[in-house]
């Protein structure tokens, strides 16, 4: 995972509410046994019509947001389907930075475990993004927990573990298992008092 | 001070603190074909095993055919090689895995509850949102991403911010043909699809403990659509007795009820926020929109527009505010799901159809939730009170609650379902849901549109 630092991105909004996961990525498209290749599918409902020909106004069509990187959305952003292709379609697309009301409990994790910002702004300053031209940039600052757009600042929340991790861009798995010798100890007792499951063949 | 349910399993499995964040101690993990193969990648690529291939169990349920002249040769190449490669990754990891051809075979919050995997005060996670399901046995379980699924394997742990509290409190009798089902889509329906973002929901009350297992998993299983990953009920006898006897059930049962009779909520303090329901004038519910809890009673019209949102999904519905639910073109049936793919939920359909026609003009589908479900009921002759209606009886899996296996629903068609999620697209392309009880959907099989499954002229027999 790469350290995330200082991000400049164009944004890109898309304002509804309860975006699901199913809308982020349909399901006919989960066969795949890889993380990559889902770009081309993300917001496919939306994205494309019925003869699966893009819809020219729906923003990620319109050719003045190619390479908007930071999504402005709605509230409950991520709901449904823990699916992480959903996660993985935004990255393959390019969206490093997603500015929402709100999030999935699970959506939220897998875009962290990805490398990439859930940010929670509310409605007004997301209202002022969704405004910004197509050819601004704006920063968002992991370290400061800022998102600067003109001469505005607007401050966000972020869980302290996960900002360090991010900043450091550690792997998960290995930081874990710093903790092995917890692991252990907590199997080995936990199992005394048999909370297991006992192979029955 | 005083602590809940959750609070009590929670800390009983924290392994370490930093921040905010919690490391966990797994007790279960489930797995699927859908969700697993990217995890088990990342494993080969970092030189690393499945930690505990003895607290996993994988099963095949996304993506399998349920027409079982299909399943020998599955035309979807795609949807072949996760399911074979799910099989190869059991096989190189030691996880034990029902396949397709397993008497246990199921969707995963059906086998996995059937088997005795899923027990009070474990932490069960599972690469799909609807773990919440578990939680009706005590458990806190809940849905995890590929990169946790990996972490798991890896670790038998995760990380965990620990949620908020909130009580579900459910008073009241059901009447006679309203269910478990349509408490929850009453509750999405009152309180909103994010409610429950950021807690874990406890359900509780005379409602809850009147209800059997079968009837508190689709409580919980929907917990989610409420925006909580997290739904729980506390273990009682009821419980013990569904655990009694099952496979991987524990051998000293006597000793582990003693323990788990401390799993429950001190008090209602312990709450950070209380909700309630009363069921007792409860209707039987279905929804008209693109979110759970766009829903209505069955004799009630469809509401006015809010805002863009709700004008976005009378667009894609096809239908207009001040329409009933009778006035839906419906086509398609579909019983069954994680939700509503039981034995008791099959039974309680039966009674709709017991002797009667599927209506001209309507395709009505079964899918038990698990082969164990499927063999009851054709040993109890559900499946033949089903198919001499004219219904079609398959093998088991998650079919049409989302279609990744051929069980698509036809686009612009109008499908009656007993799944959880109404999204666009869900059942297929352009494909409209309207998410009802078994009961609902089998009357509505039988009349050819939705009616009140309430009224004794539609049911076969008194409840």
């Amino acid at each position: 995972m790469k350290p995330f630092k200082i991000y400049r991105g164009r944004t890109v909004a898309i304002m509804n509410d309860n975006i699901d996961t199913d809308i982020l990525i349909p399901k006919q498209y989960l066969k795949s046994v890889r993380r990559t290749g889902f770009g081309a599918y993300v917001f496919a409902p939306w994205r494309y019509d019925d003869a699966g020909k893009p819809v020219p106004d729906f923003p990620l069509n319109r050719p003045e947001y190619e390479g908007a990187s930071i999504l402005i959305s709605g509230d409950n952003f991520g709901c449904g389907s823990s699916r992480e292709h959903a996660a993985w379609a935004l990255q393959d697309f390019g969206i490093r930075v997603v500015i929402a009301g709100g999030y999935s409990d699970i959506f939220y994790n897998n875009w962290l475990n990805n490398g990439h910002l859930p940010i929670v702004l509310p409605a007004s300053e997301r209202a002022f993004l969704a405004e910004l031209t197509p050819e601004e940039e704006i920063e968002v600052d992991l370290a400061a927990q800022e998102v600067r757009a003109r001469d505005r600042i607007f401050s966000f929340d972020f869980p302290p573990r996960w900002k360090q991790r991010l900043m450091e861009g550690k792997d998960g798995i290995d930081l874990t298992l710093t903790y092995i010798d917890d692991i252990e100890a907590y199997e080995a007792a936990s199992e005394r008092t048999s909370n297991t499951v006992v192979d029955k063949g | 001070m005083a602590k809940t349910l959750y609070d009590k399993v929670w800390d009983e499995h924290v392994i370490a603190r930093e921040g905010d964040m919690s490391l966990l101690y797994v007790d279960m993990h489930y797995i699927h074909e859908v969700t697993s193969p990217q995890a088990f990648e990342g494993l080969a690529l970092a030189n690393r095993r499945v930690r505990r291939p003895d607290k996993t169990f994988a099963t095949m349920d996304h993506n399998t055919p349920t027409v079982r002249e299909e399943r020998l040769s599955i035309r979807d190449k795609l949807a072949k090689e996760q399911l074979d490669t799910l099989a190869k990754n059991c096989q190189w990891q030691g996880i034990r895995l029902a396949d397709m051809w397993s008497e246990y075979n199921g969707i995963i919050h059906i086998n996995g509850p059937e088997l005795g995997f899923t027990q009070p005060g474990r932490v069960i996670v599972c690469g799909d949102s609807h773990t919440a399901t578990h939680g009706a046995f005590g458990a806190i379980a809940h849905g995890i991403g590929t990169s946790e699924v990996e972490h798991v394997f890896a670790t038998q742990t995760i990380w965990q911010k620990k949620l908020k509290n909130m009580g579900v409190k459910i008073t009241g009798t059901l009447q006679p043909g309203v269910y478990a089902k349509d408490v929850i889509l009453a509750f999405l329906k009152e309180y909103g699809v994010s409610v429950g973002a950021g807690y874990a929901i406890e359900f509780y009350g005379e409602t809850v403990r009147n209800m059997s297992m079968e009837e508190r998993m689709t409580l919980c299983n929907m917990a989610i659509e409420g925006g909580a990953k997290v739904g729980m009920i506390a273990p009682d006898e009821k419980t013990y007795a569904y655990l009694d006897g099952r496979p991987f059930a524990p051998e000293n049962m006597a000793e582990k009820i003693a323990a788990w009779s401390a799993l429950r909520t001190d008090d209602e303090s312990a709450y950070e926020k209380v909700l309630t329901l009363n069921v007792d004038d409860l209707k039987p519910q279905v929804t008209w929109g693109t979110h759970p809890g766009m829903g209505v009673d069955v004799d009630e019209a469809f509401p006015a527009p809010k805002d863009f949102n709700d004008e976005k999904a009378y667009a894609y519905m096809d239908l207009k505010p001040g329409q009933r639910p009778a006035d839906i073109p419906i086509t398609e049936v579909f019983i069954g799901s994680c939700t509503n793919g039981r034995i008791s939920d099959l039974q309680a359909a039966a009674k709709y159809v017991r002797g009667k026609r599927v209506a001209e003009g309507i395709r009505a589908v079964i899918v038990p939730g698990s082969m164990q479900v499927k063999l009851e009921a054709e040993r109890t002759g559900l499946a033949d009170v089903f198919k001499q209606a004219g219904f079609e009886w398959r093998e088991p899996g998650c079919s049409s609650c989302l279609g990744m296996n051929p069980d698509l629903i036809p686009e612009y068609a109008h499908c009656v379902s007993t799944s959880n999620r109404n999204f666009e697209g869900r059942q297929g392309t352009n494909a409209r849901t309207h998410l009802v009880s078994p009961a609902m959907a089998a009357a509505a099989a039988v009349a050819g549109r939705i009616v009140d499954t309430r009224q004794t002229e539609v049911r076969h027999e008194t409840v």
